[in-house]
């Protein structure tokens, strides 16, 4: 398995590679495959549930484009309201800010330990070390996340951290952690272990730090979803509360929420509903709430026409899961916080050439685009990346080579013809051995078409005259 | 207030072409029987429940509950059931509700599409008791269902400050292998009583 | 009559001639008057597709030259009339001649749906057909209605199998999921492409497909390279043979 990607590693990820090595292991990426098209079956069933999920759909897609061309003025009047029912809202500008901004909240109110649900905010700011850093435990209270922070790795998807990891791992590690029965491996048993263990923390927390799903502009308030509950017992117990989130996140009214909480689980896990989808309207009485909204790097994004839409993302991670690629080589090949489709377009936009080969992890299929509950035209904005990708020079030379060649071949019919020619002679005279090693990837696994003596347009031209 | 300045200076730098707002008012889903799509739906997420008559109903409802003949300290906070054992009043820490073993609450109102009741903690001294009790019994008013969450949407107003949620069945995970469990963090069991 | 400049991909002029001659009869049974621009080589597509635009741009410009004046194009391949349709526009802005073109290109099979309408095609085809969906004629020219969206099914290519008599379509468990071909992907992501690719095989055999077809040869390129090196006895036929009353291949 793919070890922990290490965020800070500004080495080139290679895809490719990865996913060479995830495919290795067939039962297991058959495992993985089935695993997540299991999951992509339910959401069918659920978006077949409701005749209007097209309209659904367009809907969310136009009020986050109408939310992210009034973005400023929908982030202050979110500001406005939520102070005004007792929150209290930071800003920052990057990840550092947002790890400094936590840090100092923790500090002030001597906190030790700190019980967090899913963000994947807090993911990208790399919150976890920072915070260990300074001496501040933090347990992600997420069942899949706790299990990947064990095991020291980061989530392999955003809504599923756990989906690369077998119950026999997960009964070993817990085994090992927690004293569970050795051999031990019925999900069951297992989450009732992992239960118990947890039901310590929060007890014992001093702070629980969110992500947020939504912020309504219109009353102030962050919506979190869960299933587990973990969001909610983690900030229902300590008086201190900090919620983290992107400034995508807005919406402009309450009543958004009927649409996107509609097409969130649907789309993300299959079901109507998540277990719990909280609201929170300041601070519980006696206690505080802070909300950190980060931009790091989103401004520039919303810059951008060809990929503003990618902002549209309310992380339902359903684009991984009809994915074929994706499916095929687990989270981790894409080397990023937020793998998928929906990683290789964000990814590149922070650093282009760390991140080059993912837009080209696509086979340009277009489900994703398809399943996308915001309509974000993914697969379009992959292959508009991979244009940006050439045009900074981070294309390898081998690759860039050959398309120039072909380039020159095709723009001049005689030489199309006679390469044709000479390749179709070489494929029906040289033997195998010449044809297939190495240098041929097609071949590695794959016979080339048997090829005829004539092309079609000799042919056409014998037939018509 | 520097980087709120930078910020939004950023984001008003770069203009993005004009969207208007959409109209929400559409020909969203309704059910001919809402009330029992609600229990389909709930039935489905892993919760139970049923239409009562009224209070006494509501108490034989729960009396039949597996949870109740092991539940030892009992919250009640719904009118004409007297079920409970603890006085939240006197609770003034809410970690000393770890050992709730049955709450049994009142909710605002169901939601048809997707089996979530609406809850608040307008009266409810600590919100925690929704997550921390072994198993949880919520009590609507039978009249009070809505089809869709748009219809549920146009019922809530968030003038003040206030903590409000759906719960729609018990808490849950699928984080190993994708097999469903029942009572991850929050309450084992869901039930919902509809009452006239 | 309509007068159709026929659009062949250059790898099927190479590879597969066959395809070729089997849309000239088709469209010639319907009533066109062909022509065949020899000047015409590459869309450009594994170039776009690749990113590198600089080299996709000129080809582009020479397929408006050589096409524009025709009054429809047909092309036996959703990926190739995709490319013209949906990403010329960033070589084009707004140009007129290649607007009133990109109206003018059609992928076969919706060329015989909706422009030629037809209804009946004589033939007979009593095989197990597997139709394969290849992804850029069903998600970009919407040849057919995707797994992913909600709304009522339908599919042009299908539409035309089931007019010859004796047809069986096999029901897969994943109906539309790719091949894994993808053009430069299926190098450059040799170990998933092939994977994706004989998942889609398994689901055929368990289907019980004893022709895999499609309505673009390169996905089937891809399909029959991995049938050939694992034996598998399934047979590859384009769809514009099938619908012309070409035998199975030995």
């Amino acid at each position: 398995m793919s070890a922990a990607t290490n965020h800070t590693d500004s080495r080139k990820v290679d895809h490719s590679r990865a996913a060479a090595d995830f495919t290795h292991n067939d039962d297991r990426a058959h495992w993985h495959d089935q695993s997540l098209w299991f999951v992509r079956a339910k959401r069918d069933r659920m978006a077949n549930s409701l005749p209007e999920w097209e309209t659904l759909r367009a809907k969310a897609s136009e009020v986050k484009a109408h939310t992210i061309a009034n973005l400023a003025g929908y982030l202050e009047q979110f500001e406005r309201e939520a102070t005004r029912r007792g929150a209290v809202v930071h800003w920052a500008g990057d990840a550092a800010e947002h790890n400094e901004i936590v840090l100092g909240l923790l500090q002030q109110h001597e906190v030790k330990k700190v019980a967090k649900s899913k963000s994947m905010l807090t993911e990208e700011c790399h919150l976890n070390p920072f915070l260990e850093r300074h001496g501040i435990e933090v347990v992600d209270t997420d069942l899949g996340e706790w299990i990947v922070q064990l095991r020291g790795e980061t989530p392999s998807h955003i809504v599923l951290p756990a989906i690369h990891i077998k119950k026999e791992e997960v009964g070993q590690l817990f085994h090992d952690r927690l004293g569970t029965d050795e051999g031990a491996t019925d999900p069951k048993y297992l989450t009732e272990a992992a239960r118990q263990r947890l039901r310590e923390v929060f007890l014992r927390c001093d702070a629980g730090v969110t992500g947020v799903n939504f912020a309504v502009a219109e009353t102030g308030g962050i919506v979190v979803c869960t299933n587990e509950g973990n969001a909610d017992l983690g900030t229902s117990l300590p008086k201190l509360h900090i919620a983290c989130l992107g400034i995508e996140k807005l919406i402009p009214r309450a009543e958004h929420l009927g649409v996107f909480l509609r097409l969130l689980a649907r789309s993300a896990t299959g079901q109507p509903i998540t277990s719990y989808s909280a609201h929170f309207h300041g601070p519980r009485p006696g206690g505080e709430l802070h909300i950190v909204l980060v931009d790091n790097g989103r401004s520039e994004i919303l810059g951008s026409d060809d990929f503003r839409r990618s902002l549209h993302c309310i992380r339902c991670g359903a684009c991984m899961n009809t994915c074929p690629v994706y499916r095929r080589s687990g989270g981790h090949s894409y080397g990023a916080t937020v793998p998928g489709p929906i990683g290789s377009i964000l990814n590149p936009a922070r650093d282009s050439k760390k991140y080059a080969t993912l837009p080209y992890a696509c086979s340009l299929c277009a489900s994703c685009t398809d399943v996308c509950p915001v309509k974000i035209n993914l697969h379009e904005q992959l292959y508009t990346w991979r244009r940006e990708i050439v045009r900074a020079g981070h294309l390898s030379w081998t690759k860039r080579l050959s398309m120039r060649i072909g380039g020159a071949v095709l723009r001049r019919p005689w030489l199309y013809n006679l390469v044709g020619g000479v390749g179709r002679w070489s494929l029906r005279w040289l033997p195998r051995l010449l044809i297939y090693g190495p240098w041929n990837p097609w071949g590695k696994q794959r016979d080339l078409p048997p090829a005829p003596s004539k092309s079609f347009r000799q042919q056409y031209r014998r037939r018509q005259s | 207030m520097s980087s709120k300045a930078d910020i939004l200076a950023r984001i008003r730098r770069n203009p993005t072409p004009a969207a208007p707002l959409p109209e929400l008012e559409e020909a969203w889903i309704t059910y001919p029987d809402p009330v029992a799509h609600f229990f389909e739906v709930l039935t489905s997420v892993g919760g139970q429940g049923q239409a009562v008559s009224n209070g006494d109903g509501a108490a034989d409802a729960i009396r039949q509950l597996p949870c109740l003949a092991d539940a030892r300290r009992i919250v009640c906070r719904v009118e004409g059931v007297a079920l409970g054992n603890v006085d939240l009043a006197a609770v003034a820490d809410p970690h000393d509700l770890a050992d709730i073993d049955l709450a049994i609450l009142p909710a605002e109102f169901a939601v048809a599409e997707n089996g979530a009741v609406w809850v608040t903690d307008r009266g409810l001294p600590h919100r925690v008791l929704y997550f921390i009790t072994q198993h949880l019994v919520l009590v609507v008013p039978r009249r009070e269902i809505v089809h869709n969450l748009h219809e549920a949407y146009r019922r809530l107003k968030f003038e003040e400050p206030g903590y409000g949620l759906f719960i729609s069945g018990p808490s849950k995970t699928a984080d190993i292998e994708q097999s469903l469990v029942i009572g991850a963090h929050g309450p084992r069991s869901l039930t919902v009583l509809l009452c006239d | 009559m309509p007068r159709v400049g026929l659009f062949i991909p250059c790898y099927i002029d190479q590879l597969y001639p066959q395809v070729g001659l089997a849309t000239v009869e088709l469209l010639e049974r319907f009533g066109c008057r062909i022509d065949f621009p020899e000047a015409q080589t590459c869309c450009g597509q594994p170039m776009a597709n690749t990113g590198c635009v600089s080299d996709a741009r000129p080809l582009a410009q020479r397929f408006v030259e050589v096409f524009a004046d025709y009054e429809y194009v047909v092309c036996p391949s959703g990926s190739c009339t995709a490319m013209v349709r949906h990403h010329y526009e960033e070589y084009f802005h707004g140009d007129a001649t290649y607007q009133s073109l990109r109206e003018r290109v059609f992928e076969l099979t919706e060329f015989l749906v909706d422009v030629l309408n037809v209804e009946q095609i004589d033939g007979r085809f009593p095989h197990r057909v597997g139709l394969h969906q290849s992804c850029h004629g069903l998600r970009e020219l919407r040849l057919g209605s995707s797994s992913e969206m909600v709304g009522p099914e339908f599919s042009k290519p299908r539409r035309l199998l089931e007019m010859l008599d004796g047809v069986e379509l096999v029901t897969l468990s994943r109906p539309d999921e790719c091949c894994g071909f993808g053009g430069t992907f299926a190098v450059s992501e040799e170990a998933v492409s092939c994977m994706m690719g004989l998942d889609r095989l398994h689901d055929h055999e368990s289907a019980g497909t004893e022709v895999l077809t499609a309505n673009d040869m390169s996905c089937l390129m891809h399909l029959q390279g991995l049938i050939l090196r694992q034996k598998k006895p399934i047979k590859v036929m384009h769809l514009a043979e099938i619908l012309a009353g070409r035998p199975v291949p030995a």
